[in-house]
């Protein structure tokens, strides 16, 4: 440890550490313009400058290149370090005057006009390409380099000259538009922009859903942020076989992340579980006719979700592709759903989420909105009441399904628009309506690996794939397997309260089954005798429980007896006659028959 | 050793494929006449009916019976095999089980004469003449032996001691049951001389736990993987139901397994159990659906109950045997 007085107050830092540093960790402020705790330190704004005294020397000097020393004495707000910051300033300012901060600074140091100040000519100033704002403090590239280790800009020219640009002013193959640099940069001279102009870097959505390190939804559980590897930047770049960024790592105070975590696997024991592995929604590229991939502004329900969402990109707004306000916009029900070439049953929640798209379309614009529907489900508490609403809410409500969505206009109306094309059943006719912007309400779907989840857990599926329930109406969240329950979408399309409800049942039931501390267990159980399996497998994959599994040693199949619900269908499969229903062996039915015949 | 053994081999409905994996067994045979004399074998000697009558009753040391007892000269010859020898083995898979002969099972007699006199494409019999029982021949009266109301097994005729099975037997288990005869260690009566579990047991194809048929096609229409269970390619393979010890020769052959050593000892019917399982590992979400896959399977009765129908639990339901009525 290393000891030091600051304006007279003793500090006591760890060796290595800079004086700036230790002006930070004693509560002292000092200005700073190009100083990050992620970058080496580089003095170039020259802010931070401090008065110095150490074995009899003292000198005015950068605090973030000066490494705290045993007896050192700091002043951070003399008459000396005041007037040395208002000549840096002076400075800056001449290079930089449309920079804000240094003016929030001048004002600070009571700098009202930089001596150095060169008013350029006025053709000049009209001819520049924008706003003086650039301090070459560096952060760009030196976060670009130390961190990023794309090397897409650098510093060139010398002197008055000197400016921020990728190599020979060309945009670089190696910039990864990650918008490190815009987010570092201290004056705001460097901006990210997507191809409409809009900023790429949003400071104030930090862990938003659009961050590379994001909390996934506010409800999460648990409520932690994740790294998405797709659009992280270390992660990115460890394809070109760099070690990048790894900023999140060395400022996160608690070191809770570790970007070289790899997965593993966790085995628990357990004596109950609950699959809530939920759904899938359909992809609507499925059903070419909704234009949806190809045409601009057809959206899927999700992505609408996510653009009505106020911390979202949009902030809340209904955007189009090129930023505009829609006018008018189609919601179509059934995507996937109801439809005897994808799914045949109802999704169930997308009439209602259908209507809350429109109900919050009515209150935050003026667009008309459509919704195309089969026909309304809204059999929930409250629903309908909902429903009602929305009827006077003045949204056009066409009875037929959206049959086609085009951008091929054969009226001068439907130049440039989406056309949905669709039978209106009320009143018997074709109608083709015009709008900005179509949103598909996508249905929901068994999970793609719902068979492997299934087979894991020993339980089993409907014909459309989601989770089959013991009962449907007598043990709605229980499955075949003791001890298995189920929760959620994934045993059939539900909303919020529903997969609530059945959680809660699913726990509860859990909860009885743990605290009894046993189940009970089938007497009735299949045995397959090791002397005479051949080990052909063939029961393995028919077994509905999963409860027979290969002994390699043995070379024969074995049976799970706490698994075994006793269904016979091995038995009845098995070739060699080596599987056998305990009390229901093929001698004592053949006797019982032969009894009953006799 | 105070007396050489006696053996008699006793051909009857059935192709000779049984005398001649008995000549297969090359140079044993000359062991086999080292240790016992061979008292009767028509198919290589001209040995009558009266040789084996005039012998002392139990004197033959084993009678091997291949073939399955068609007509009620087999069933003369089978009692009278049983009548004069210690040990009765029923030789091959038409002793065994009926065999080839007892598909015709599922047809009656006149049926099947019918066809054979009648319909069949090469025959040209406008009259109708059919083979006659008796016949006054100028040099004496011919007769012809009678055919039953089915094929029967062996065992479903006279009381069988031991079972060799195949078609034909294996080299192998012959020598085998010959030693167990010459040691004197035999096992118990009824025992099949094969091996205990099913013909997977020895495959050396790779399965997998997830058998799922979607469709079942004819060996010689496809190519097949030769390491992987042919029941997975859809090749309909009894393996599964049939009892091992012939090390999987088919199988390794390339060809699918064809049930010719009958089902194990736990199982009592094979073809019923085979259909069971064929029906297990179809995969179908509609009844038009299984019935199309199954519908490649041309011709069900003869790959579940190729050899074996006599045993069959349909194979009697036409009746018991009544030796006395026939």
């Amino acid at each position: 440890m290393v000891r030091l007085t600051i304006n007279d107050q003793p500090v006591e830092v760890e060796e290595g550490t800079t004086v700036l540093e230790a002006c930070t960790a004693a509560a002292i402020e000092v200005p700073t313009l190009c100083s990050v705790p992620f970058l080496e330190p580089h003095g170039a704004c020259r802010m931070c400058t401090v008065n110095v005294s150490y074995n009899g020397t003292f000198s005015l000097t950068t605090a973030c290149t000066v490494q705290a020393a045993e007896g050192m004495r700091v002043v951070t707000d003399d008459d000396d370090v005041r007037a040395a910051r208002k000549v840096v300033l002076e400075l800056l300012l001449a290079r930089a005057p449309d920079a804000e901060v240094l003016h929030d600074l001048a004002r600070e140091y009571g700098v009202e006009k930089s001596r150095f100040a060169v008013e350029p000519p006025e053709e000049e100033a009209e001819s520049e390409a924008g706003p003086k704002k650039c301090i070459l403090c560096g952060l760009c590239y030196r976060v670009c380099e130390q961190r990023v280790q794309a090397y897409a800009i650098g510093l060139v020219q010398r002197g008055a000259d000197a400016e921020i640009a990728p190599p020979f002013g060309r945009p670089s193959d190696n910039c990864l538009a990650c918008g490190a640099c815009a987010s570092v940069c201290p004056t705001g001279a460097i901006t990210a922009v997507d191809r409409l102009g809009r900023e790429i870097v949003h400071d104030e959505l930090t862990l938003a859903s659009n961050s590379a390190i994001r909390i996934p939804i506010k409800q999460a559980v648990p409520n932690v942020p994740y790294v998405d590897k797709t659009e992280c930047i270390h992660f990115t770049q460890a394809e070109k076989g760099l070690d990048a960024c790894r900023v999140c790592e060395d400022i996160c105070p608690k070191e809770a992340i570790d970007l070289d975590a790899e997965e593993e696997e966790i085995e628990l024991e357990v004596g109950t579980l609950i699959v809530a592995t939920g759904f899938q929604t359909f992809d609507p590229r499925r059903i070419a006719e909704m234009g949806y991939g190809y045409l601009p502004n057809v959206v899927s329900s999700l992505e609408f979700e996510v653009m009505m969402r106020a911390d979202g990109l949009t902030e809340g707004e209904a955007l189009m592709e090129d930023g505009g306000k829609p006018g008018s916009i189609a919601i179509l029900h059934c995507i996937g759903s109801r439809d005897k070439n994808y799914n045949r049953y109802c999704s169930r929640v997308c009439c209602m989420y259908s209507l809350k798209f429109a109900h919050l379309l009515k209150e935050k614009t003026d667009a008309e909105v459509f919704q195309f529907y089969i026909d309304m489900r809204t059999f929930g508490k409250g629903y309908e009441e909902f429903y009602d609403r929305l009827l006077d809410e003045g949204v056009f409500f066409v009875r037929g399904r959206g049959a086609e969505v085009t951008n091929v206009a054969e009226r001068p109306e439907e130049e440039g628009k989406l056309i949905v094309c669709c039978e209106d059943t009320l009143i018997g006719a074709y109608r083709r309506v015009p709008v900005d912007m179509v949103v598909l309400a996508t249905g929901l779907e068994p999970r793609a690996d719902a068979q492997e989840v299934r087979r894991t857990f020993g339980i089993g599926c409907g014909a459309e794939g989601f989770f089959q329930e013991k009962h449907a109406k007598l043990a709605p969240v229980s499955t075949t397997t003791d001890g298995v329950f189920l929760a959620g979408a994934c045993q059939g399309p539900k909303d919020i309260p529903d997969a609530v409800a059945q959680g809660s049942a699913a726990a509860s039931q859990a909860l009885a089954l743990m605290d009894k501390g046993l189940v009970e267990i089938e007497p009735i159980t299949a045995v397959i005798d090791e002397d005479v399996c051949c080990g052909c497998k063939i029961c393995i994959g028919l077994c509905p429980y999963t409860a027979i599994s290969f002994d390699e040693e043995k070379g024969a199949s074995v049976v799970n007896d706490v698994l075994c619900k006793g269904c016979g269908t091995c038995v009845a499969a098995c070739t060699t006659g080596a599987a056998n229903q305990r009390h229901f062996k093929n001698e004592q039915l053949l006797a019982e028959i032969e009894g009953v015949l006799s | 050793m105070p007396d050489k053994f006696k053996f008699a081999f006793m051909p009857s409905a059935s192709c000779g494929g049984c005398e001649i994996a008995i000549v297969d067994i090359d140079e044993v045979i000359l062991k086999v006449a080292e240790l016992a004399d061979i008292v009767y074998w028509p198919t290589a000697l001209d040995f009558k009916d009266h040789h084996l009558e005039a012998l002392p009753d139990g004197s033959i040391t084993v009678g091997f019976f291949n073939g399955a007892v068609r007509n009620d000269h087999d069933v003369h010859h089978a009692k009278l095999l049983r009548q004069k020898s210690a040990f009765v083995v029923a030789f091959g898979a038409c002793a065994q089980m009926g065999g080839i002969p007892s598909l015709g099972n599922f047809w009656t007699t006149e049926e099947l004469a019918h066809r054979m006199y009648d319909t069949v494409p090469s025959v040209n019999n406008p009259e109708g003449t059919r083979p006659q029982l008796k016949y006054d021949a100028p040099e004496g009266e011919l007769t012809l032996p009678r055919a039953m109301d089915r094929a029967y097994a062996l065992d479903q005729v006279i009381d069988v001691d031991y079972y060799l099975p195949g078609c034909p037997p294996q080299v192998k288990w012959i020598v085998a049951a010959v030693e167990a005869v010459a040691s004197g260690e035999l096992p118990p009566k009824g025992t099949v001389i094969a091996g205990t579990k099913a013909v997977c047991d020895e495959c050396p194809r790779e399965r997998s736990e997830e058998k799922q048929v979607t469709e079942f096609k004819r060996i010689h229409l496809v190519e097949n993987d030769p390491e992987k269970c042919l029941l997975e390619q859809g090749i309909m393979c009894c393996g599964p139901a049939t009892r091992d010890g012939c090390e999987a020769a088919c199988v390794t052959a390339g060809q699918a397994c064809r049930g010719c050593f009958g089902p194990t000892d736990n199982v009592n019917d094979m073809g019923a159990k085979l259909a069971s399982a064929i029906a297990s590992i179809t995969v179908a979400d509609a009844q038009e659906e299984a019935d199309r896959i199954l519908g490649h399977l041309d011709d069900p009765a003869g790959y579940f109950y190729r050899f074996g129908l006599a045993k069959s639990m349909l194979g009697v339901q036409r009746g018991e045997f009544k030796p006395e009525a026939e």
